[in-house]
């Protein structure tokens, strides 16, 4: 193998009780499938070359690390920036496409389909299907199809097929129910790629696999910055791949404190937010057991976050796990302070973030007084604003 | 583990194998389209059917069509929830055998156990959970089973022989077999390949077999019956309950009630 993944953390498809796969009988034979090709594929050098060979030279990894001084005035310490925002399509999504992209082209699956929130993982996926000349077809809520016009744009330029799904809460909760729908009525000839790590098995270790770029490049890039590891490593969490892939890099280093970000929308108590970890309680939602927001009766409750990326009431398995076991510090930042965030930021370093990673920044902003002089934060900068410059417009006016 | 002989719904069909016919299945979701008319519903479905499926509403439908998604939204915004439907089959007070139709996330929330003991001094005969394929959880597959109500199992198209294997190997009272790719919804034809798929069932186990998905008519409903042992219809009676009312469901149910008659 050329590359070093992590250790695989899931027994038997499950991240302690997490995980599994709880989904139609239709859909087993294909995860089983889809479960072997991958178990094979991860001791596959030849995979893993072409994998790197692609994030190479259409991602343009690996990203840099770059140095925040004006905002590490603010946040009273010093703050290191992991860019996946200068990576091709503007985000870290693009890491888990390809991958999965070639997993589909090993099996003959021509046809791919995608949900979308923000719309970074539609325009990743169309981007890496027009690249292998895949049929690509995008379910996004109607809702964020409203919010992200600039999204569904270039993904309909780059020959995808976006759906706009109206049922339901019509955000990407609904439009992952609607690709789930398409998948269990075209499974011969389609794979779905799912865009955070959360679904049925095998979905959730293999997109940490394919984000664990980040932390890895992260990790090696900051031992050469500063000869140590990071006092702490921080990233937004929706489904949470972003901050899957940077975390297991650091997983074994117990010194490494690791914060994921969750939107608290209006606020945590408001039955506003998106703060999955933070507010909700086991239960199983798109084929697998985790943290859920949801009322007594097990009915699955509306998210809400300013950020369409961070819509949604589930997350990742691992992350329930990780949460479980204390490994991860959870934290919740509301609409008001991430806005706030996304404009300074952009301010002090000439970076206009993405409302989802506008949240981790605002945690840090806020977290002065917490440092050590010779600390250092690690921030995952997951995704490039530009997608979400008219929406923020809209909220506080045209003169920012 | 419930054995063959003594659940409710293996005398249901036993009793329809010296008949000579077919079991008529139906589908309501409960709580729709009011709470009174549901409850109307599932009394005229139960002078129909031999098996009752009443659908438990759940707010991510990912099995179902915009048919039954529907019913389940409008179920909810009449505030049905998993303790109404207990209620409701219970007023109902129906003799045909009842199944619960769910997704899991209802039923974990209430409690798996719990849920157990309550259907089953309400009577209810079995529980089918469209999200728990064969295998998937012990913690929850293991009580249902040694419950006295039958754990039913769904086996799709895509069910290959290994598949097959495990799943009837712990399904009680019967298999729902899933006659096409997709999700719940009236067609206008049925699935080619059904009786290839009926076939490779019967080879692996002596459980009844109830088809459904896609069936609608009178017409699909015989076809089905010459080789099935029990015809599901959902969506086409959630429709025309949903439109025409629960007068309109009777006298639809009496068609394909008629339908089932053995030939003279």
């Amino acid at each position: 193998m050329t590359i070093a993944l992590p250790a695989e953390t899931a027994v038997a498809g499950r991240f302690g009780p997490y995980g599994g796969r709880y989904v139609p009988e239709t859909l087993v034979a294909a995860l089983d499938d889809l479960a072997s090709l991958y178990d094979s594929v991860r001791n596959d050098a030849s995979f893993w070359g072409e994998y790197e060979c692609l994030l190479r030279d259409v991602v343009g990894r690996p990203s840099r690390l770059t140095e925040a001084p004006r905002f590490s005035e603010l946040a009273g310490v010093r703050v290191l920036l992991k860019r996946e925002d200068l990576n091709h399509t503007g985000a870290h999504k693009i890491n888990n496409t390809i991958g999965q992209a070639l997993l589909a082209r090993r099996m003959g699956k021509r046809r791919i389909i995608a949900e979308t929130g923000a719309g970074q993982h539609g325009v990743a996926t169309a981007t890496i299907c027009a690249r292998f000349g895949l049929e690509c077809v995008v379910y996004m809520g109607a809702e964020d199809v409203e919010r992200q016009a600039l999204n569904v744009y270039r993904m309909k330029l780059l020959g995808a097929t976006v759906i706009p799904v109206t049922s339901g809460t019509r955000t990407l909760k609904d439009a992952t129910n609607e690709a789930l729908r398409d998948w269990v009525t075209n499974v011969p000839t389609t794979h779905y790629i799912i865009g955070s790590v959360v679904g049925p098995d095998p979905f959730p270790r293999m997109v940490r696999d394919f984000q664990s770029v980040i932390g890895r490049e992260s990790r090696e890039q900051v031992l050469e910055r500063l000869g140590h590891l990071p006092t702490a490593v921080v990233a937004c969490v929706g489904g949470g791949s972003n901050a899957m892939g940077m975390f297991a890099g650091f997983l074994e280093d117990a010194d490494v404190a690791l914060v994921g970000v969750e939107a608290a929308g209006e606020g945590v108590t408001t039955g506003h937010h998106s703060a999955t970890l933070t507010a909700g309680r086991p239960g199983v939602l798109h084929g697998a057991m985790s943290y859920l927001l949801q009322d007594a009766d097990g009915q699955v409750a509306p998210a809400h976050s300013v950020s369409a990326g961070l819509d949604y009431p589930g997350v990742g398995p691992e992350h329930s796990w990780l949460r479980d076991t204390g490994r991860v510090r959870y934290e919740a930042v509301d609409d008001k302070a991430a806005l706030a965030a996304f404009q300074t930021f952009t301010r002090l370093e000439g970076i206009i973030p993405a409302l989802e990673t506008a949240h981790a920044i605002a945690w840090l902003a806020a977290s002065s007084g917490q440092w050590q002089a010779t600390d250092a934060v690690l921030l995952c900068l997951s995704g490039r604003g530009d997608k979400d410059v008219a929406h923020v417009a809209s909220i506080l006016g045209a003169d920012a | 583990m419930t054995s063959l002989s003594d659940s409710r719904l293996t005398h249901t069909w036993a009793d329809l194998r010296r008949a000579g016919r077919a079991g008529l299945v139906p589908y309501l979701t409960a709580g729709f389209p009011t709470i009174a008319d549901s409850r109307d519903a599932l009394r005229v479905a139960a002078s129909h059917a031999d098996v009752l499926e009443v659908g438990v509403p759940f707010s991510d439908p990912l099995a179902d069509g915009p048919t039954i998604q529907a019913s389940t939204f409008k179920a909810l915004e009449n505030g049905m929830t998993l303790p109404g439907t207990l209620e409701l089959i219970a007023d109902a007070a129906v003799d045909t055998p009842v199944v619960l139709f769910s997704y899991l996330n209802p039923v974990m929330q209430y409690g798996v156990e719990r849920l157990m003991r309550d259907a089953a001094e309400l009577g209810i005969a079995g529980i089918l959970l469209t999200d728990l394929p064969a295998g998937a959880d012990q913690t929850i597959e293991e009580p249902i089973q040694s419950s006295s109500l039958d754990l039913i199992r769904l086996l799709a198209p895509t069910s290959d022989s290994e598949r097959i294997a495990r799943t009837v190997a712990g399904a009680q009272g019967f298999l729902y077999l899933v006659a096409r790719l997709g999700v719940t919804g009236a067609s206008a034809e049925l699935a080619t390949g059904l009786a290839d798929q009926i076939a490779s069932v019967r080879a692996a186990t002596e459980l009844p077999l109830a088809v459904g998905f896609g069936i609608s008519t009178p017409e699909q409903v015989r076809a089905v019956a010459a080789l099935a042992d029990g015809v599901v219809v959902g969506s086409a009676l959630v429709d025309v309950l949903g439109r025409d009312g629960v007068a309109a469901a009777d006298a639809f149910l009496r068609g394909l009630r008629d339908a089932l008659e053995p030939v003279a």
